[in-house]
């Protein structure tokens, strides 16, 4: 099996190498390269999902490792762990993908960057398997980085426009500052635990060797990572610019399989994350679910309601993990993958319509805008009923996938409230979104597929069904957002609890709740070996537990999971009891109250967008400061604009004030100093040392003006002073 | 009674002195070269003199002889300089020729 998870990771950067190289110059641009690669990852996948259903088994892991290399003591060793988790997300982005693949062939037909637009679908397709399959916190960090890179490469695909390339640089910026803390939470794990296998490092908590708010703050600083990738409050602001990307890509990459990795890396820790961070966690993820579905409401651009759907929906999934319901979050994970891959892809062929129509009457108006849509439906049937599947499991109405799985979230997110009592406000948000999110998903549906064309008959009668291959990946995935799929074994449209996914993935239990908490408190800490003391009433008081963990370890699968809760406090049996009711409970109010949530948007927005009874416009004044709020998105871009932008430009003018005028001026003082004492020492070389080669030079010139006297030139005067000279020595000697 | 060995020394002295007193005194260069002949000449008859008077033998006029043909030649020299010192500064007159005066 091991094998097949490694062709599927290979086969799409192969043809990357393929593809970006040699693209060019293949027939159709090299698209089938990156399809095939895609496609065989699907049916190896797809493979892996069988044999994984065959097994059945919630503790199935398979894992491979090999030595990369040491760094002073440290072995670092990666490879893949093949778990329930990884195979169904392997199977989640190979389908999402191959199908936008298949749609993109028709979507970007004619595209300028053909080629290259299928090599960095390729390049992505590697990257978010390679985070998927990865064992290591590191190494699932490097891909986490790839998928951010191939996300920003795609959202400019079309970089001559200065909103695409802005936007892909906003969506690289912000989500660096989300992993900066994941960066943070890494070496907090490396440092503590001196390991960076996932397995590893639960195993690591496990036996209490990070405990209390040092791992609150580890968990919560991973989980920065999450934010920034799937998009949570604060650093949700890239995401619906992100839109400006190719839509393939927005389905891709920003609705179904790369923002997913946030939740995906918060449901890998989910083990180890203590109960404060998971508070923390859920409380920001059901904040952005009901922040994120307000604003939908006051969009008019398809992709940006979409955009704002999507972080909705992932607030509900960090909720579900933050809140405890583990395999609620990750199941919603797979069930929002499908069917907002198709609402993209869909909106992707209005678009493609829209944009083909307005062209010929020569029209410059948005085609993205749903104020342009309206009466779709009769032109774009196939489109137009799979939109709606999608849509209906994006509400929660029941018979779809999407019912099943936030009704998980909402149900779980209720029992959390009933047994903390205090955090009413997590349903709240929850039911709160689920109204909004049927709201804006049918005025969506009613202004875009209903009414009359609002661009005039001329432009209606160019619209036309999206070709055979855009359709049907759209059917696909909508055919895949029907509750049977789901709940098999059992054929019941209320709950999945006796389905094969909640079968494969249970909760695991938190791994540290075995360790009594603040024990070291009660610890002698004047003793020398208060640490071994320490240590030793909690290995001794859980041998049975660590027996438990070791088998465990021995399949290759490090986590205590639900079954070896039992053993952590006495008369646990009973709470567990208590829980498992209080779950029961909660999941049948949640689905009545969502079902009704539900209609209730639907109504709403079949009486303001289909019937025209209730007055937008005029909610829209009587609303005033909250539509405004709504509608500007809480002005959240304007306050980062002001805070972070102005703020540094601030900060930057007044570094410049101190470099100009204190840093400068020392340089300049220093400068001033050293020319004063230039000028003292010019003086001294002018006159002093200048003066002396001059002395020694006149003194010479001097003699020399002397003895040219004698030098008359006249050969008789110097015959004459000889004769003289002469005489007189011979006088002299005579 | 004057001995005439001296009344020959004077004799070389005073061609000698005439001589000096030329080369010293006269513009020309030809003069100045008949001056250096006139030295030549007392210098070539003490030479005679001293043979004669006090040597007994023959070397003094030998050198004599050897001093005339060193005149001849020593003319011939000097006047091909003066004939070169009067192309290059139109005139043969010695205390003109100061161009290395500095």
């Amino acid at each position: 099996m091991i094998t097949e998870a490694i062709i599927i990771l290979l086969a799409p950067i192969i043809a990357f190498t393929i593809v970006i190289f040699i693209g060019k110059r293949l027939p159709r641009g090299g698209d089938w390269v990156s399809l095939a690669a895609i496609f065989l990852g699907l049916i190896l996948a797809l493979h892996l999902l069988s044999r994984m259903l065959g097994e059945w088994d919630p503790d199935f892991a398979i894992s491979w490792q090999f030595h990369w290399f040491m760094f002073g003591d440290y072995d670092l060793t990666i490879g893949i762990n093949l778990d329930n988790m990884a195979i169904m997300m392997l199977v989640v982005v190979t389908i999402v993908s191959s199908l936008v693949h298949l749609f993109s062939v028709g979507y970007m037909h004619g595209d300028v960057r053909y080629s290259r637009f299928f090599a960095y679908l390729s390049f992505f397709s590697f990257s978010m398997l390679g985070l998927v399959l990865a064992d290591n916190i590191f190494i699932i960090f490097c891909f986490w980085e790839l998928v951010g890179l191939s996300s920003y490469l795609l959202i400019g695909h079309w970089y001559e426009k200065k909103s695409a390339s802005d936007a892909a640089v906003k969506a690289f910026v912000v989500n660096r500052i989300g992993d900066a803390g994941m960066i943070v939470g890494i070496m907090l794990v490396f440092t503590h635990l001196g390991t960076l296998n996932l397995n590893d490092i639960i195993a690591a908590v496990g036996r209490g060797e990070m405990t209390g708010t040092l791992l609150t703050v580890t968990g919560i600083c991973l989980f920065c990572g999450a934010i920034g990738k799937s998009a949570q409050f604060p650093l949700h602001v890239w995401l619906p610019d992100a839109m400006e990307g190719p839509t393939p890509v927005s389905a891709l990459i920003h609705a179904a399989t790369m923002v997913a990795a946030g939740v995906y890396l918060t449901a890998r820790i989910f083990p180890i994350l203590s109960l404060d961070a998971g508070l923390v966690i859920a409380y920001v993820g059901g904040f952005t679910a009901l922040f994120a579905a307000t604003i939908a409401v006051a969009q008019n651009d398809i992709k940006r309601v979409l955009a704002y759907s999507t972080l909705s929906q992932l607030g509900y999934m960090v909720m579900a993990l933050g809140a405890g319901a583990y395999t609620a979050g990750f199941f919603h994970l797979c069930t929002h993958a499908m069917f907002k891959a198709a609402l993209f892809l869909g909106s992707g062929s209005v678009i493609h319509a829209m944009h083909g129509a307005l062209h010929h009457i020569h029209s410059d108006a948005d085609p993205q805008d749903m104020r342009n849509m309206g009466g779709l439906k009769k032109y774009m049937p196939k489109t137009y009923w799979s939109f709606l599947l999608a849509t209906l499991a994006l509400c929660g109405v029941p018979l779809t996938a999407g019912f099943l799985s936030k009704d998980a979230i909402l149900g779980g997110t209720l029992a959390y409230a009933q047994l903390n009592p205090g955090n009413w406000l997590l349903p709240v948000f929850g039911f709160g979104a689920a109204i909004l999110t049927a709201f804006y998903m049918f005025r969506l549906i009613y202004l875009t597929f209903f009414g009359k064309f609002r661009p005039g008959e001329e432009a209606e009668k160019h619209l036309h069904e999206a070709p055979a291959n855009m359709t049907i990946p759209v059917a696909v995935m909508a055919g895949l957002s029907i509750f049977i799929f789901w709940s098999l074994p059992t054929v019941n449209p209320t709950s999945a609890e006796k389905g094969w996914f909640a079968h494969l993935f249970p909760t695991p239990g938190k791994v540290y709740e075995h360790i009594i908490p603040n024990r070291q408190m009660r610890v002698d800490t004047t003793r020398d070996d208060y640490l071994t003391l320490m240590v030793e009433p909690e290995t001794s008081g859980s041998t049975e537990h660590h027996d438990e963990a070791e088998k465990h370890e021995t399949h290759g699968h490090a986590v205590p999971d639900h079954d070896a809760e039992g053993h952590a406090v006495a008369g646990a049996d009973h709470h567990d009891d208590h829980v498992a009711h209080v779950h029961h409970q909660a999941h049948t109010t949640a689905m009545i109250i969502s079902i009704i949530m539900a209609g209730l948007g639907i109504l709403l927005a079949y009486r303001t967008y289909y019937q025209w009874k209730i007055s937008a416009a005029a909610w829209q004044k009587r609303l005033g400061i909250i539509y405004q709020g709504m509608f500007n998105k809480w002005w959240v871009d304007e306050i980062y604009d002001v805070v972070f932008v102005k703020g540094l430009h601030l900060c930057t003018k007044i570094l410049a004030a101190f470099d100009l005028y204190v840093i400068d001026g020392i340089v300049n003082a220093t400068a001033a100093l050293w020319r004063a004492l230039a000028f003292i020492h010019g003086i001294f070389d002018h006159y002093v040392i200048d003066g002396l080669a001059n002395g020694i030079a006149w003194f010479v010139g001097l003699w020399g003006r002397f003895a040219r006297m004698f030098q008359t030139g006249s050969v008789q005067r110097y015959m004459l002073i000889t004769a003289v000279v002469v005489a007189l020595f011979l006088l002299l000697r005579l | 009674m004057i001995d005439n060995f001296q009344v020959y020394l004077a004799v070389g002295v005073i061609l000698f002195c005439l001589g000096l007193l030329c080369v010293m005194t006269r513009k020309s260069a030809i003069s100045v070269l008949m001056g250096v002949e006139l030295i030549l000449n007392s210098a070539a008859l003490n030479f005679v003199v001293f043979s004669k008077y006090t040597a007994g033998n023959l070397l003094g006029q030998g050198a004599a002889i050897f001093i005339i043909i060193l005149a001849a030649a020593e003319a011939a020299v000097a006047l091909a300089i003066f004939l070169n010192l009067y192309r290059t500064i139109s005139t043969a007159e010695v205390n003109r020729a100061d161009q290395l005066r500095g």
